[in-house]
């Protein structure tokens, strides 16, 4: 299964209830404001870091450079990936689900 | 390999639109069916051809119209999400339709993949 | 063979596993509403329909609700009809429950309440899941 998180895990808890809620195996990919939950130095990376050996953990790129964080350090382990690299993912796993 | 779009949001508010859109784009460059886009929600007003963003601003309302045309897909607007806002066949841009949620659902089964995008 | 003929000659009927999930309470914004009515549209369809109440979904189910103060639609009876339409697995999760000092007794429907651990695997089991 894939997982979409498109929050900012300083707002809401997508990112706790899928973490919570996927199956280990899963891959989880960050978009829109969800890729805050991506950056190294924020109180929030522990929770991914924590998880790495659970899911493969994505974000998407243009998100984070429309946001300015290209120059912001990642959590080490995720993959950034293109709009093309996000329709792979979805074409990978048989389903897909978005927490909104 | 056939995806389904349901598109939640409306082209201002949220950015699921912008992301559906791009997603979309990519899918088609890979060489992925689209099967259908289901706008809901405040996603029906992704059909309304009296919104005018500023100059400088993407136009996604032309943008779905325009992929849909170029890449033969069925946009669908949901009827009773649209209702309630005011979108009606009066203010639909050329190439979205609308019909029921019905439609959400046989894309679900009809599609390999569906795709939710939301707030 | 034998198994072959149970099918008509169109081939065995597509049924696909459909989950709704509502992870969000109901009036402060449309979610909740506009998902009820996709559930009930698509229990029409022949298909295997579930739908599940986590986080702030479980709100959705709450007993008791009185909208007269805020003008909008109670739509929470609704929810009963769900039985009607033959939409029986219905899943609340435990921990959000329980999170929000909510009991089963406070629902308007009997759901199947389910632990995190076991709702995680009715999930992974699904073809198509919704959210709103």
């Amino acid at each position: 299964m894939l997982h979409l998180i498109n929050k900012s895990p300083f707002e809401r808890n997508a990112l706790d209830s899928c973490l919570r809620m996927a199956r280990p195996g899963s891959a989880i990919l960050l978009i829109e404001d969800g890729v805050y939950a991506a950056l190294a130095k924020a109180a929030h990376a522990e929770k991914i870091i924590s998880r790495m050996d659970d899911f493969s953990f994505y974000v998407l790129g243009h998100d984070v450079a429309a946001r300015g964080l290209n120059d912001a350090p990642l959590i080490e382990g995720i993959d950034v990936v293109d709009y093309e690299g996000f329709v792979d993912l979805v074409a990978e796993h048989d389903v897909t689900q978005s927490w909104l | 390999m056939k995806f389904a779009i349901l598109i939640n949001e409306g082209p201002f508010t949220h950015q699921a639109s912008d992301s559906a859109y791009r997603f979309t784009v990519a899918a088609l460059a890979r060489g992925y069916e689209i099967y259908r886009v289901f706008f809901y929600n405040d996603g029906v007003y992704n059909s309304n051809r009296f919104s005018e963003p500023q100059t400088d601003d993407r136009n996604l309302v032309s943008l779905w119209a325009k992929l849909g045309k170029e890449h033969d897909i069925d946009l669908v607007v949901c009827v009773a999400a649209g209702l309630r806002r005011g979108i009606k066949d009066e203010v639909l841009e050329d190439g979205f339709r609308i019909s029921g949620l019905g439609q959400l659902v046989e894309a679900g089964i009809q599609a390999d993949r569906l795709v939710v995008f939301g707030d | 063979m034998s198994e072959m003929n149970e099918f008509d000659e169109n081939g065995p009927e597509v049924i696909k596993r459909f989950m709704y999930v509502n992870r969000k309470a109901p009036y402060g914004t449309i979610y909740a509403l506009e998902c009820l009515e996709v559930v009930l549209v698509a229990a029409a369809f022949d298909q295997d329909v579930s739908v599940v109440f986590l986080d702030d979904g479980v709100c959705q189910l709450k007993k008791n609700q009185d909208t007269t103060g805020i003008g909008m639609k109670n739509f929470s009876k609704t929810y009963g009809a769900l039985d009607d339409y033959d939409v029986e697995k219905i899943y609340v999760e435990k921990e959000s429950l329980a999170a929000r000092g909510l009991t089963e007794d406070d629902l308007v429907i009997p759901v199947e309440v389910l632990a995190a651990d076991d709702l995680r695997e009715v999930m992974a089991q699904q073809d198509v899941i919704i959210s709103s």
